[in-house]
């Protein structure tokens, strides 16, 4: 299954300074094992050590959480959108 | 009830307001009577204040501790190279009473802290929130929800933003079911060190000063339950859903925080205002 993800400010420097990249994946943890792999790095400050999720960076398939959703298992479908939302500050 | 009626000088210049569908007279008698406070007279803060003076917001305070910093000019346009060293509160008063003399203008020149957050917020019904960074944004969510006031928020990151609405009471969310807690030491870096797109608070400051007249007027629907997401350099916008979340520390079932509390300062930026 083929994604979109699209990657905020902090993380397109894994990726050639892209915005949006596809990733492959059932689940959303393969998208991000996938993500992984292309880019060395990126999901760092998305998974936790614990192997779940770090909660100052948010998921997104399409417009819902996906803490709502199942996780890291969360299936995902050809198409989807994966948003990464870290907690930003500025003013 | 009789509404006051409005002096000739008001319906001069709320003219646009009052014949406005959706505002009209009652609308902008609301707004005459309201209270709003906007933390931070930056770069969100700036155009906040700006168009919430504009639209005869009748009690408009701002809080701030800074001084005007020449790099500050490139975004912060409620200061002027004549205001350079000044504090940013006194900059601010001034310039907001140019733009609407007729309001009450508040200045309060203080960092926000644990001790002075309830005093401070206690003569405003609505709280929008342009600060620059972690400790003071979770003070004020915190706040907020403690005091039952809404909260507009927004916040920048080098060419994207952030924009939404909180409001207090059961089973809606707030800053902390998005994001419980702040996020760890130099995982996050801060504005001075990524820089800023100097237009993108104008963005989503308009889009707070937005909110807050909507939720004034009651008119419309806010961004309550929706976070507004803003790429500045691809030009899009997108939305996500907020959820009440029942274990939120805060607004939660169980609230773990029910105090509040004064975060260290980190990622090499002081707790400020």
């Amino acid at each position: 299954m083929a994604v979109t993800v699209k990657l905020p400010t902090i993380l397109r420097k894994f990726a050639g300074d892209e915005a949006r990249v596809q990733a492959e994946g059932a689940t959303l943890a393969e998208v991000l094992k996938d993500l992984e792999s292309r880019y060395p790095g990126i999901t760092k400050n998305v998974i936790a050590e614990d192997g779940g999720l770090h909660r100052f960076i948010n998921v997104y398939l399409n417009d819902e959480d996906v803490r709502y959703l199942g996780s890291l298992e969360t299936p995902v479908a050809e198409g989807d959108t994966v948003s990464i939302l870290p907690a930003v500050a500025g003013g | 009830m009789t509404q006051p009626p409005f002096t000739e000088e008001q319906v001069q210049r709320y003219a646009r307001h009052i014949i406005l569908p959706n505002i009209g007279g009652a609308g902008q008698r609301k707004l005459l009577d309201a209270r709003v406070l906007v933390i931070g007279a930056g770069g969100l803060g700036s155009p906040i204040a700006m168009y919430l003076a504009a639209a005869g917001i009748g009690t408009l305070g701002v809080v701030d501790f800074d001084r005007v910093d020449v790099s500050n000019l490139q975004r912060q346009i409620l200061h002027t190279d004549a205001d350079v060293d000044r504090p940013k509160v006194a900059s601010a008063v001034e310039h907001l009473r140019a733009i609407n003399p007729t309001i009450d203008v508040v200045g309060h020149d203080t960092l926000l802290f644990s001790t002075n957050v309830f005093e401070i917020f206690e003569g405003y019904d609505v709280i929008v929130d342009g600060t620059d960074n972690f400790p003071v944004r979770y003070l004020v969510n915190d706040a907020t929800q403690f005091m039952g006031k809404p909260l507009v928020y927004g916040s920048i990151y080098q060419f994207e933003g952030q924009a939404t609405v909180f409001l207090p009471g059961q089973e809606t969310p707030c800053y902390r079911c998005l994001f419980p807690s702040p996020p760890p030491p130099g995982t996050v870096p801060s504005c001075a060190e990524g820089g800023v797109f100097g237009v993108l608070p104008g963005v989503i400051g308009a889009i707070q000063a937005t909110e807050a007249i909507k939720l004034i007027t009651g008119e419309g629907q806010t961004l309550e339950g929706r976070l507004l997401l803003y790429d500045a350099l691809h030009m899009e916008f997108q939305e996500v859903r907020i959820r009440w979340d029942a274990d939120c520390p805060v607004c939660g079932k169980e609230p773990t925080i029910t105090e509040l509390i004064d975060y260290e300062a980190f990622c090499g930026v002081p707790a400020q205002a």
